[in-house]
């Protein structure tokens, strides 16, 4: 699919919305309870100093993902 | 609790929680909720209780239970381990899971954070479809007042159809409230569940579905979430299923064929597992998504520029390692350098006890080893590791949980994650290390440190002091019980 680019890209302050979750059962649940699902608006409100993991704002709460899940969901831009 | 208190027990299931009632009138609720919004700081005003009450894969629920009055009825709380979810899939979500659905109690409040409601109501929607009997208690409207937030909590209890009440349970506000709605939900008759909408597929199978479950379990109040739950159960929901019903579902034919069908229909339409599985996922959270639409008014953003400025400042490249490295040695300093003039003092008092001690002794009748033994040997160990010890301690906890309340503690996890990914360990590791050192730079104090580290750890989830609940760290880490990658 064009325009389809994982979390991991998302830089700090920009707003995304959730198109796929290709993360693996466990995870995939504890996203699913944190209200990640497609459709979801995300936006990296940081990084940790060395790039990995990041912040992102999902439904008003502020979660931490390891590039190795966000490299798993993937994103489109909300323009 | 007198002599003729009387036990009655309510066995949960093959827990081992056996629910100690005072009376036979005494009702049981559940207290249920996402991890970390002030579940124990609701037990604990409520009970009276300094219950620690952390929560960690595997601890019974049987460890949480509290006993309050309330208008001349005993109700017996249940604190249950924090969880996302009623759909389990880690050991403290089936134990909150096997109580709130197969445990029977009077009535169960969910506790939720006023300051990211939507995300709490997931959970919300998920025990009000099996369990209409709720009170949900939105708790740190404070918080949400210093962030600027309203809620409008009437329209929620409107849309939810449960009694909603706003508290802030650690100054106390709204919980007689609270336990007023509760005794009020106690004594309905049957309520009618909130309906949750699933996909039409969906629908469509739990159509099927019923008239084989409301046969095989004639008395089961809530046949529709029963339906919606077999359609994906796993084996340890089908156990408890079984066990709470009485009935082996395994084993019963009609329905063991009736699913084999519906999935093979499902299967044909290239409907797995996972998409049901996702799409039962979504349902909740679109449910939440409606419920709080509206109900939640910002004047500012929900992470407010305040916020996010300190983030900036705490975990960018420039910034974050200095200031965290500054912080430590700002606390370590303290701790060694104001633990000097206390520690001084102490060992001066002590020691002059000791001789006023040595000088009564030599007076006395006791022979010359037994006041050695005791004066110089008990004593004298004693004087040293308190004047050692106590005034480090004294000093580091209360800045560690300074740091804890700021919320600064989940940004150095979050700074530090990477290297310890390494390490195959997590970032929050952290803190034990850096107690580890702490102690290493005083010798003796490592020992007790290492030995308050469990301690500690449990405290950084909790609130073992009374009066120092934590400022919520705004941001949480969905690993907890994830296995580790290496």
């Amino acid at each position: 699919m064009k325009n389809m680019e994982s979390l991991k890209k998302l830089n700090r302050g920009q707003k995304a919305v959730i198109a796929r979750l290709e993360s693996a059962d466990d995870i995939r649940r504890r996203l699913q309870d944190m209200g990640l699902i497609e459709g979801t608006s995300v936006e990296c409100v940081g990084k940790s100093p060395l790039g990995d993991p990041a912040a992102y704002l999902v439904r008003g709460a502020v979660i931490a993902l390891r590039s190795q899940e966000s490299d798993r969901i993937f994103i489109r831009y909300a323009e | 609790m007198g002599l003729s208190r009387e036990s009655v027990g309510i066995q949960s299931l093959d827990r081992g929680l056996v629910i100690v009632k005072q009376d036979e009138g005494d009702r049981v609720v559940a207290l249920a909720g996402n991890p970390n919004v002030g579940k124990s700081t609701v037990f604990n005003e409520l009970t009276g209780m300094h219950q620690h009450t952390g929560n960690w894969p595997g601890k019974t629920v049987a460890n949480a239970q509290g006993y309050c009055r309330h208008r001349d009825r005993g109700y017996v709380l249940v604190d249950i381990p924090g969880c996302y979810s009623l759909l389990a899939h880690s050991a403290e979500e089936e134990v909150a899971r096997d109580f709130i659905c197969f445990g029977n109690p009077d009535a169960v409040v969910v506790v939720c954070d006023a300051t990211c409601l939507e995300r709490n109501l997931n959970l919300v929607i998920q025990v009000l479809e099996a369990v209409p009997r709720t009170v949900v208690c939105v708790n740190l409207m404070d918080e949400a007042e210093k962030k600027k937030l309203t809620l409008d909590l009437e329209l929620l209890e409107k849309r939810l159809k449960v009694p909603v009440v706003g508290a802030a349970a650690r100054s106390g506000r709204g919980l007689t409230e609270l336990m007023d709605a509760v005794e009020a939900v106690c004594g309905y008759g049957d309520v009618k569940p909130l309906v949750v909408e699933y996909p039409d597929y969906l629908e469509d199978a739990i159509k099927k579905l019923m008239p084989v479950v409301q046969e095989l379990c004639p008395d089961w109040p809530n046949p529709r979430w029963l339906c919606a739950r077999l359609l994906d159960a796993d084996a340890g929901l089908l156990e408890a299923l079984s066990q709470s019903l009485g009935v082996e579902l395994m084993q019963e034919e009609r329905l063991v064929y009736c699913l084999a069908r519906i999935k093979g229909d499902l299967e044909q339409d290239e409907i797995g597992e996972r998409q049901r599985k996702d799409d039962v996922a979504a349902s909740f959270v679109k449910k939440a998504e409606e419920v709080c639409d509206g109900v939640v008014h910002c004047t500012v953003s929900s992470y407010n520029k305040r916020d996010r400025k300190l983030d900036r400042l705490f975990t960018s490249r420039a910034t974050g390692f200095p200031i965290m490295l500054l912080l430590l040695c700002g606390v370590f300093w303290l701790t060694i350098t104001g633990a000097n003039y206390p520690s001084e003092l102490l060992s001066k008092g002590l020691f002059w006890i000791e001789d006023r001690l040595l000088e009564l002794a030599a007076g006395s009748i006791f022979p010359v080893w037994l006041t050695d033994l005791l004066i110089c040997g008990v004593y004298r160990v004693v004087a040293w590791i308190i004047s050692v010890m106590l005034p480090p301690m004294a000093i580091f906890f209360p800045l560690f949980t300074l740091l804890e309340d700021f919320g600064y503690l989940p940004r150095v996890a979050f700074n530090l994650d990477k290297c310890f990914q390494k390490c195959c360990a997590c970032g929050k590791q952290a803190l034990t290390m850096c107690q580890g050192k702490s102690g290493l730079r005083r010798p003796g104090v490592s020992h007790l440190l290492r030995a308050l580290r469990f301690l500690f750890l449990s405290y950084t989830q909790s609130h073992l002091l009374p009066g120092a609940a934590a400022r919520r760290p705004a941001l949480e880490f969905p690993y907890r019980n994830a296995p580790q990658t290496h």
